[in-house]
């Protein structure tokens, strides 16, 4: 392929390499690139990749292995995008979604990216689990299949199949079923919001997934979405109106706001502990909803809400886009942005980090456990904090 | 070339010289003000050309219409008297210039509104007050093809106002609406006064912001919630081109349930000074300084929580100093908006 | 594999090391006109040890070592010119001491300088460094090696006076402190040892800055700016003369630029002040708009713009955000910087309005005034396409022509490239040169330390 046909040939080149990309809003650290963190080689930071993207379709390099796994490291974070002073900044992270497009289109991708992708194609998920299993963590919960009640409880692909995220799916359920909230979910009905297959440019997939998701929640005349994952809050909202899916879309934690509010959900519980929050990019960067998780805690008595230095739109990602909480492309070293992250947790003196994502969480246990805090800092979902606030008590 | 409708006859006839003994920043007598106006008629050199400090108020204070303060800046400019520092005009004139490109025109559906050089100000006109409102101006790369122009005013520049305007017009009136409304204030006063006292041709009817504001909740009546706030309004220089419009602001607070009780207010009002900073004539500065302070020592007076702001440009001005003194700055819009129940972005 | 890779991989760790073609593509390009050049290897140490052990096996095998911080000389001082090592040190970016008494701190090489404002701020809100114009990537020791200026220039020179101390690994592995902390723990003075002129300006050809200590100053808490503007470029030296004899100015900057219009044939001048109290800052401003530029104001040739909280805000934020890049929409620009007599600005002014006109490149031109109108920093920008060749040459042609102009005018070209290196040594006199060629032989007798960069024939 050829610079000509690339997307973003008129833009590629403006990228000028200064590097603002690579740190938080008050640039205490060079490191909020989880890519460049990981490695620290300029060909990893947001500009370099820009640059090599450039040079392959320019054909001043070939591709190579290596090549893609620069490109393909790329989590979709959005810390560049937000950082960068230029004009074209808003479509930075598209530029690196289109580059891997052409990638996938000719088939040259790394492998643990095909499978990721070829799951998902088969079994509506990146593990390759059964279809027929993404509903089982249902059991037990009393919570209905969706036949036309208020909310769609859009649960994903992570929280269907990890089994530490299935506990928040469960959880955030059951806190519903407490406030009263009308709702069902698809059990196996339910297939990939493709936000991950988005950000790793498979259009054709994605679109499939889109049309799919978007014609079975008209059928069942589904009006409002509540999503346990910011990457499916974010697909469904941003992308999912293109094909002519327009729902009203909340991710749970502006939900629970509102319930807090009105007097429906009763935090009152006695909980006592300090606990930072970590912004996941797909709810924050992207979508620009730091509050309501924020507001949630804040409406729990006996939570101190201690923040990390690096929050909001400063947030260092824990490297969980991009499909790599399960490509793992950013691992393997204490440079691994989720390990940074509870290093920078951990000393803020919380006892647990609470999270948004399932995403986070996946990524979020592994590396406090690579860094032998897992009996000084727990990762809990805030709805699993909401949950023991409203006394829904899990075994 | 356009020429000034003024009327020597007019102020041969005039009783009061009103637009000299009123003005606030220069002490003049009835027989002074007759002799100096009459210099200024006749293109002779004047103390008020020198000592003007471009309030516009004058053009509110002649009851004549004779357009006083549009005389004094063609004198300044023809005498070469300007108020401000020449490189400081030439980058004023130059700023006006559209460098990126051209606009993109498209035929609007009305109520339309211009957001002229304040595409950035967009977001004052979200909600349900604008929300059957389609926009002209909103790409801040081409604002410039929508300026006014009338803040040439402040240096002595007519000559700039009257080259420019015809071809922003043009700009506007291809987007084929009847009416405009206009965010700015300054725009509706460039439309509405200036351009007809000059015989400039505006084929569109200008509205003022607060008139479609005023209107708009009258329609919104019922979710109307009175705010209960003690308010002071900071009137702009251009209030005083379109003193028919000023009812509007006691209009609007009488609807929402707002209290305004102060002396710089109406004809009386007090500019937010911030032209007169940069001016050559010695102690300006420090008279910027004093009108600002005597103005929001009036506000505290008052009792003001909250000061309603109509310009950017006062905004800019006097925003975070009234904000330092405890009350809350806020636009006209936003008050409203605020009025029905909707939140403005970054309203505590 | 190769042995030499095999050897870096043992020192640094197969993770900083590579020779793959996408390392070597980046690392071989300055983000300005220069030509890419590609290195061998591209190593990211994170010790001084590790820094030793590479200049050790360089020397051994004799392979060229391009020391690069945050890469953005913009004037090629990083490119790879004889191949070898790119060795990339923002790894090596720990803030080691602040010591607030004597108002210093302590840094390895890497550590950028958003990183230390950002640091001072949060830890140390009484103290302040010299930030310069780059990017936050740009480095401390980056900086200070090229005799960067910042903006406290103006009270206290350029960046590399401030250096209390160096650790430098010296082309043949032996790793030298200079000042203080040569002989005691504390970092707090350069003077009255023997000095360090060996290591600063000489674009990386004679050793590695591993650590510095930089000198910190007082940091207060209301930022003051103040924006004079004139028409008649005559007006600027004398204006800045004035201004500096207050001694009131933490930085004075007159730019003036094409775009946007409202700049074009005007100059700004900049006047940067800090205050603990308004009634400091008020005590400031009044001098220079009562009291120092009145009488220009009188006469209607210059004139205060009312700055808005915003407009404020935004020129005394650090970092200062250039766009200059995307003026050609294009991603890239290059300037030449030189120290110039204040006195020459309206001709440098003059004729870098006429040598971007040729080049049809929109002109940018800045003067950063150092100590008290003792010399000013000034530049050519000059913004180019960097997906048309074209653009690249008329910017590149623009810029040797600044260069030459620089030294026309009695100045002399700040951190120049190759081209301008040349045109500085052809002027310099014959022993100083001689001697520059010793001290390079003496510190680095396998020449592996950047070269390419002063040679002297």
């Amino acid at each position: 392929m050829v610079l000509a046909d690339y997307k973003y040939k008129d833009i590629i080149h403006r990228c000028f390499r200064c590097g603002y990309c690579k740190f938080p809003t008050d640039w205490m650290d060079v490191n909020n690139c989880p890519a460049y963190a990981r490695f620290r080689m300029e060909s990893y930071s947001c500009g370099g990749r820009l640059w090599l993207i450039r040079a392959w379709l320019d054909g001043k390099i070939d591709w190579t292995d290596h090549l893609a796994q620069i490109v393909f490291s790329c989590v979709a974070c959005k810390n560049c995008a937000e950082k960068c002073p230029l004009n074209f900044s808003d479509n930075i992270v598209d530029m690196i979604t289109a580059a891997k497009s052409e990638m996938v289109e000719r088939g040259s991708i790394p492998s643990a990216v095909k499978n990721f992708l070829e799951n998902i194609q088969r079994q509506g998920n990146p593990y390759g689990d059964a279809r027929i299993k993404r509903g089982e963590w249902v059991e037990g919960t009393g919570i209905k299949q969706y036949e036309g009640q208020e909310f769609l409880y859009y649960v994903g692909c992570v929280g269907s199949y990890d089994t530490r995220a299935k506990e928040t799916a469960k959880t955030l359920g059951e806190v519903l079923l407490k406030a009263g909230v009308s709702f069902g979910v698809l059990g196996n009905e339910e297939n990939c919001d493709g936000n991950e297959v988005n950000k790793l440019g498979e259009e054709s997939l994605f679109q499939m997934l889109a049309e799919e998701n978007i014609q079975k929640f008209k059928d069942l005349g589904v009006r409002k979405i509540v999503t346990l994952s910011p990457h499916s809050y974010n697909a469904i909202k941003n992308d999912y109106p293109k094909f002519d899916g327009s729902f009203e879309v909340f991710h749970y934690t502006q939900l629970f706001q509102d319930l807090i509010k009105g007097g429906r959900l009763n935090v009152s519980g006695g909980l006592n502990a300090r606990v930072t929050y970590h912004d996941p990019c797909f709810l924050g960067r992207w979508n620009k909803e730091y509050d309501a998780p924020r507001e949630v805690l804040n409406a729990i008595p006996g939570i101190e809400l201690a923040e990390m230095e690096r929050n909001r739109e400063a947030t260092l990602c824990c490297g969980g886009g991009g499909g790599n909480f399960y490509t793992d492309f950013l691992g393997g070293s204490e440079t691994n942005p989720a390990r940074i992250r509870i290093r920078e947790a951990y000393a803020t003196g919380a006892s647990a980090v609470a999270v948004a994502c399932p995403n986070c969480m996946t990524m979020l246990e592994d590396a406090v456990k690579a860094e032998g805090l897992e009996e000084k800092l727990k990762i809990r979902d805030i709805s699993e904090i909401v949950g023991e606030a409203c006394l829904v008590k899990r075994d | 070339m356009f020429e000034l409708g003024f009327d020597e006859r007019k102020c041969s006839a005039c009783q009061t010289g009103d637009c000299l003994t009123r003005c606030q920043y220069m002490d003049i007598d009835k027989d002074t003000a007759k002799a100096e106006m009459r210099k200024i008629i006749n293109g002779e050199d004047s103390f008020v050309l020198h000592d003007c400090v471009t309030c516009y108020a004058c053009e509110e204070y002649c009851k004549m219409g004779n357009h006083p303060f549009y005389l004094i800046v063609e004198r300044q400019e023809e005498l070469n008297i300007p108020p401000l520092p020449k490189p400081l005009i030439k980058r004023g004139v130059q700023m006006g210039i559209p460098f990126r490109g051209e606009p993109t025109i498209e035929e609007v559906k009305e109520p339309t509104l211009s957001l002229g050089v304040f595409p950035q100000l967009g977001y004052l006109t979200q909600g349900k007050l604008f929300e059957d409102v389609s926009f002209i101006s909103t790409d801040p790369r081409k604002m410039f093809h929508f300026f006014c122009q009338l803040m040439y005013l402040h240096y002595a520049r007519t000559s700039v106002i009257k080259e420019r305007l015809p071809g922003i017009i043009e700009t506007i009136a291809k987007h084929n609406a009847k009416e405009v409304i206009f965010l700015h204030d300054e725009c509706y006063g460039t439309f509405a006064s200036y351009a007809p006292a000059v015989g400039i041709e505006v084929p569109f009817k200008p509205v003022h912001l607060f008139e479609y504001l005023y209107n708009r909740l009258k329609e919104l009546k019922d979710d109307i919630k009175p705010l209960n706030l003690k308010v002071a309004y900071q009137r702009p220089c251009s209030s005083r081109l379109s003193s028919d419009k000023y009812h509007f602001v006691d209009d609007i607070f009488n609807l929402i349930g707002v209290d305004s009780e102060r002396e710089y207010v109406g004809e009386n009002a007090l500019c937010c000074a911030g032209t007169i900073v940069g001016q050559r004539k010695e102690g300006r500065r420090q008279l910027a300084a004093d009108v600002q302070r005597r103005n929001i020592e009036d506000m505290i007076n008052a009792g003001a929580e909250v000061c309603v702001f109509n310009c950017p440009a006062c905004f800019d001005t006097l925003a975070e100093l009234v904000a330092q003194r405890g009350m809350r700055p806020i636009y006209m819009s936003d008050l409203c908006r605020l009025a029905i129940g909707e939140k403005p972005a970054g309203w505590r | 594999m190769d042995s030499i890779y095999k050897s870096l991989a043992e020192i640094v760790g197969e993770g900083y090391v590579s020779n793959q073609p996408e390392e070597l593509f980046i690392y071989s390009y300055d983000l300005g006109t220069t030509e890419p050049h590609r290195p061998d290897y591209a190593v990211a140490p994170r010790t001084t040890e590790e820094v030793q052990e590479i200049v050790k096996l360089a020397n051994k095998e004799k392979i060229p070592i391009a020391p690069l911080g945050g890469g953005l000389s913009l004037a090629g001082l990083a490119v790879p010119l004889r191949g070898g090592i790119a060795l990339d040190l923002k790894r090596m970016d720990s803030i080691i001491e602040v010591n607030e008494r004597a108002r210093y701190v302590v840094v390895e090489c890497g550590v950028s300088q958003g990183q230390l404002s950002s640091y001072l701020e949060k830890h140390h809100p009484n103290l302040r460094h010299s930030e310069p114009g780059a990017p936050p990537q740009a480095t401390i020791a980056g900086n200070i090696a090229i005799h960067g200026q910042g903006d406290l220039a103006q009270p206290y020179g350029f960046n590399s006076d401030m250096v209390n101390g160096l650790e430098v690994v010296l082309p043949t592995g032996e790793v030298c402190k200079f000042g203080s902390c040569s002989i005691s723990p504390n970092w707090f003075t350069l003077h009255p040892l023997p000095d360090l002129g060996l290591f600063l300006g000489w674009s990386g050809t004679t050793g590695i800055i591993t650590k510095l200590s930089l000198k910190l100053y007082p940091s207060k808490k209301i930022k003051g700016v103040e924006q004079f503007v004139v028409e008649d470029e005559e007006l600027v030296p004398e204006i800045v003369y004035k201004i500096t004899h207050t001694e009131m100015a933490d930085d004075i900057v007159a730019f003036s630029q094409a775009i946007p219009p409202m700049t074009s044939g005007l100059h700004h001048i900049n006047i940067l002040m800090t205050a603990d109290s308004e009634k400091e800052l008020e005590f400031k401003t009044g001098l220079f708009w009562d009291d120092i530029l009145r009488e220009y104001i009188r006469n209607g040739d210059g004139g205060f713009l009312n700055l808005s909280s915003a407009m404020k805000a935004g020129l005394t934020r650090r970092p200062q955000v250039s766009k200059a890049s995307d003026w050609k929409k294009g991603g890239g620009f290059e300037y030449v910087g030189a120290i110039m007599p204040v006195e020459t600005y309206p001709e440098c002014y003059r004729r870098g309005v006429e040598i971007s006109l040729r080049h049809d490149i929109p002109y940018t031109v800045l003067g950063r005034i150092i100590g008290r109108s003792h010399a000013m920093m000034f530049s050519w920008t000059y913004a180019f396409n960097r997906a048309d060749p074209e653009s690249i040459r008329q910017a590149r042609e623009a810029l040797h022509e600044s260069d030459d102009l620089a030294l026309e005018l009695g100045g002399t070209i700040w951190k120049p490239g190759i081209y301008g290196q040349k045109l500085v040594m052809e002027r310099m006199d014959p022993n100083t040169l001689k001697l520059m060629k010793k001290v390079k032989e003496l510190l680095d007798p396998n020449g592996i330390m950047n070269p390419g960069n002063w040679e002297v024939s």
